[in-house]
């Protein structure tokens, strides 16, 4: 058993700042787990959301020594302990209070994406046959947890404050999810350009880098997107073709 | 009345699990308005967590499987104290319910030919388990969820309910508040679903998160409803064990369906040790045939370690006590010894069940394509809770409908994997369906505006008793409700604890009267602990008074002092409620007889 220092941000839309509280932390311990222990020692009403407690959930996002993490899946042995431990809020949302910030426009961008629409059923018994392969392409997508970590390190969000015109990584992930999904007709390109502001993305790759589901958001899912807008929008050749057939 | 904001639907659902998406969905279907209110973020629910699988009847892998067996393993599973009424339409709808998930956009695995994959678990004769490696959850979830935000219906993240609304007989609205700023809300409706999920948070260690206090329960049995089977309590035999931070932590029984094995210290697989009688004839005997079940050998029987939940649970905590332990107090689990079996056994795991591979190598250190992991039992899943007539899901108080694990009936003493996120499913499904036909039967009524400033004043009194030194904290009495719980109401009862927590409980609840917080209304965890301190303890109550009450062993409940099932008592359920003094009392009544029909098809699948 160590006792440690965790310097966590306290205030709310008023603005804050950042408190020391000094807990006793052992092997195995998560920064998650710090944080409830103060929260049950010294800090009663000191704001965080958690669900799983084990990288499910993507709840407990927040920046740990200003890194971004899921905090239940952050060990504390990881950690260098001669310093006070710096935790924070993420900060490409509003913040409501403490270590809780208004994530509410995620919910808002999803809702305009359009949804899954599947071809109809091709089996006899009114379903689809599906290979593995064409599971397991999309899995990757599928896996996303909703915990906006990459949302929170992407610049277009976090610096140019573009959430008018930009839906931001998780979303096209979430696009691609759709987009690759062996049933889905949808079309969303258009969208891709116009609304979601894929061309604000220039590859820096923060959010690949962060995503605690491992996911290849740049590499996977948004550069094949971008290349499908580029096809569809930019490309002479198709824009020939799809003005001599009228398309 | 007190200052608060008012909304208005027909169909007011609580809970945003698969069974609350389940049932909003089919409510906005038919029609009517909905409204969905959930404690947390959209999407993180507890049945996100879910690893295994989703039971149903599909007969991909095997065709000798149908709703009939599906029927009768659920019954069995449950020791006949389950409603047959439930488990037959479940047995019956899931295949259906599984199926549109897929025309929602939801992916599973595949079978060679391209249809739906099915996977073995405990106490299902065939592989029935439809998944998606090891986080189906997460697929079921963000399915109805992303198809959900399309049907239209309003959507309130991170509020709680604290009280049910009633004019006579009729639950009539919801009074509770949003996390956010601490502002009340009342939600008129004509008819409200609950789907509140389970009770774990009762316990020390558990697989369940904050959100588990047994709200609804807590909100039904408040308003007059039945609770029945509240002592059947779920202890899955595979949680971690270490590090100590993170103990509880389910490890999913997919792991033994691909082929994981328990060992003790002396490396013995010693689930051969202890095969009960009614499952004798479809259980392996030996090591190899276990193994070929595991690798789709039809002619094989199932490998002890696929047992019930119960039983497995129960042989681990005797391995402990005799001292045959590993070194943090659990057992053995070895999936890496499949790679003595298979060319790429280390490539498998991790692609069966990659958050399994993560979880340990994240949280423990352990790389389990390598090494075995240590388990042991962890609290899991309420078999009890509200009684709901099994074709409507209305529980004993009108225009009140609860589905999911909150609602009790379908898995009688025990529950089987996989047939938590069916359950959903199928009487999330018929829970909208008739809150919704209730809805338009009815029209809305008043609020009593005097039940509002009572019960705004309750929910205050912590903030304004403030955190003085005379002020309990709530965090420092969920604690020891847990260890109480944990100690006296857990694997192994007997009479002496079990009146000694119904005791503590007691005593607990004179303290929660003097609990007080610090700081004010906004997004304050020590606030909302003090208000779920109500419903957690009346479910607690409910368990060790219905345990108490429970003089044999079946399922979920062992009792040492009764260690042997009583023939007399397998025909009672305890239904539990809320007497005209106020005291919680337990009545014993007859379980429900099968119809002949029903029993052939039991008798059929005995062999
Ligand atoms: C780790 C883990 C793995 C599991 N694996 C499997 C599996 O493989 N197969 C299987 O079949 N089952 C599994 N289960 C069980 C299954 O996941 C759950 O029983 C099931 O998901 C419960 O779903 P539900 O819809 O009833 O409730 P939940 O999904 O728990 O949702 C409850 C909802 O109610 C809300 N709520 C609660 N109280 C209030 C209140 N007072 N006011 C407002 N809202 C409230 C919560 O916010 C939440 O939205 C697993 C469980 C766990 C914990
Ligand atoms: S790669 Fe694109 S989406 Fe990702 S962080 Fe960089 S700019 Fe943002
Ligand atoms: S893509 Fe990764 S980082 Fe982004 S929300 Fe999903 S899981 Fe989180
Ligand atoms: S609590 Fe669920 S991801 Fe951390």
């Amino acid at each position: 058993m160590t006792r440690a220092t965790f310097s966590i941000w306290r205030g709310d839309r008023g603005g804050g700042r950042f408190e020391d509280y000094q807990t006793d932390v052992s092997a195995g311990m998560v920064v998650l787990d710090a944080v409830h222990q103060v929260q049950a020692e010294s800090a009663g009403d000191m704001a965080v959301r958690w669900n799983c407690k084990s990288g499910k959930c993507g709840s407990c996002s927040a920046e740990v020594n200003g890194m971004p993490k899921l905090m239940c899946m952050t060990r504390i042995d990881d950690l260098d302990l001669s310093q006070p431990v710096k935790i924070e809020p993420i900060k490409a949302f509003p913040l409501l209070k403490d270590l809780v910030t208004d994530v509410s426009w995620n919910y808002a961008v999803k809702k305009r994406i359009k949804k899954f629409k599947p071809r109809t059923p091709d089996a006899s018994d009114g379903t689809w046959r599906i290979s593995q392969q064409d599971v397991d392409r999309v899995q990757e997508f599928r896996k996303c947890i909703e915990c906006f970590l990459c949302q929170d390190v992407c610049h277009v969000l976090r610096e140019h404050n573009k959430h008018d015109e930009f839906i931001g990584p998780r979303f096209f992930v979430y696009t691609a999810a759709l987009d690759m999904h062996p049933l889905d007709v949808e079309d969303r390109l258009e969208d891709l350009k116009k609304t979601d502001g894929i061309g604000y993305c220039n590859i820096t790759k923060c959010c690949t880098v962060v995503c605690p589901e491992n996911i290849t958001i740049t590499d996977n899912a948004i550069i094949p997107l971008k290349e499908r807008v580029v096809d569809r929008f930019y490309d002479p050749l198709r824009l020939l073709w799809r003005k001599m057939m009228g398309k | 009345m007190v200052d608060c904001q008012t909304h208005e639907h027909d169909v007011l659902v609580v809970g945003a699990g698969g069974a609350g998406l389940r049932a909003a969905i089919e409510a906005a279907a038919s029609g009517v308005s909905v409204g969905l209110v959930c404690k947390s973020l959209l999407g993180k629910a507890h049945t996100v967590m879910a690893e295994g699988g989703v039971a149903a009847s599909l007969a991909n892998v095997d065709d000798r499987d149908d709703w009939k067996t599906h029927f009768a393993d659920t019954m069995r599973g449950g020791q006949y104290g389950n409603n047959w009424r439930m488990a037959e339409l479940h047995a019956r709808e899931a295949p259906e319910r599984v199926r549109e998930l897929e025309a929602w956009g939801a992916l599973f695995d595949r079978t060679k030919d391209g249809r739906i994959l099915q996977r073995n678990f405990g106490g299902h004769r065939y592989p029935r388990l439809a998944h998606v490696g090891d986080r189906t959850g997460l697929e079921m979830i963000r399915t109805l969820q992303d198809h959900g935000i399309h049907q239209g219906m309003e959507v309130f993240m991170e509020f709680t309910i604290v009280r049910l609304l009633k004019s006579g007989d009729r639950v009539i609205g919801l009074f509770g508040y949003d996390r956010e700023r601490g502002r009340f809300r009342v939600f008129k409706a004509k008819s409200v679903v609950l789907a509140t999920g389970g009770i774990g948070r009762a316990f020390k260690i558990t697989s369940n998160s904050w959100e588990y206090t047994g709200d609804g329960h807590a909100l039904a049995y408040e308003a007059g409803a039945d609770l029945i089977d509240m002592e059947y309590v779920q202890f899955h035999p595979t949680g971690m064990v270490w590090p100590l931070s993170v103990r509880g932590i389910l490890v999913t029984e997919g792991v033994r369906g691909e082929g994981g094995v328990l060992r003790n210290s002396e490396g013995k697989r010693f689930m051969f040790d202890d095969i009960p009688d009614l499952y004798k004839n479809q259980t392996a005997d030996n090591e190899e045939e276990g193994w070929r079940y595991t690798q789709g050998d039809k002619g094989a029987r199932r490998p002890p370690e696929l047992l019930t939940r119960d039983h497995v649970a129960r042989c681990i905590l005797r391995e402990v006590s005799e001292g045959r332990g590993s070194p943090h107090g659990g057992v053995f689990l070895d999936i890496a010894w499949i790679g003595e079996r298979l060319a790429n056994g280390a490539e498998h795991i991790r692609r069966k069940l990659p958050s399994m591979y993560h979880q340990f190598k994240e949280l423990a250190g352990i790389d389990i394509t390598a090494v075995p992991m240590e388990v042991g039992p962890t609290t899991h899943y309420a078999m009890g809770g509200i009684r709901v007539d099994a074709d409507t899901q209305m529980s004993t108080v009108s225009g009140l409908f609860a589905a999911g694990e909150c609602a009790a009936g379908l898995h009688g003493a025990n529950r089987l994997g996989g047939n938590s996120l069916s359950d959903l499913l199928v009487f999330g499904k018929r829970a909208g369906e008739h809150a919704a036909l209730f809805a338009k039967e009815h029209s809305a009524a008043p609020i009593d505006g005097a039940e509002i400033d009572a019960a705004a004043a309750e929910a205050l009194a912590p903030l304004e008793r403030g955190a003085g030194a005379d002020a309990e904290s709530p965090y420092l009495i969920q604690q020891e409700l847990q260890e109480s719980m944990q100690d006296k109401v857990g694997i192994v009862r007997r009479e002496s604890d079990l009146l000694a927590a119904i005791e503590t409980v007691a005593a607990l609840r004179e303290r929660a009267q003097r609990v007080g917080v610090a700081g004010n209304r906004e997004y304050n965890p020590g606030w909302h602990t003090a208000l779920d301190l109500k419903s957690l303890l009346v479910v607690s109550e409910a368990v060790a008074r219905g345990a108490a009450q429970r003089k044999e062993s079946r399922g979920a409940q062992f009792r040492d002092d009764y260690p042997e099932k009583s023939e007399e008592l397998g025909k009672i359920t305890h239904a539990v409620r809320k007497g005209g003094d106020g005291r919680m009392q337990v009545e014993a009544e007859p379980v429900r007889e099968l119809p002949p029909e029903i029993r052939a098809i039991i008798v059929e699948n005995q062999e």
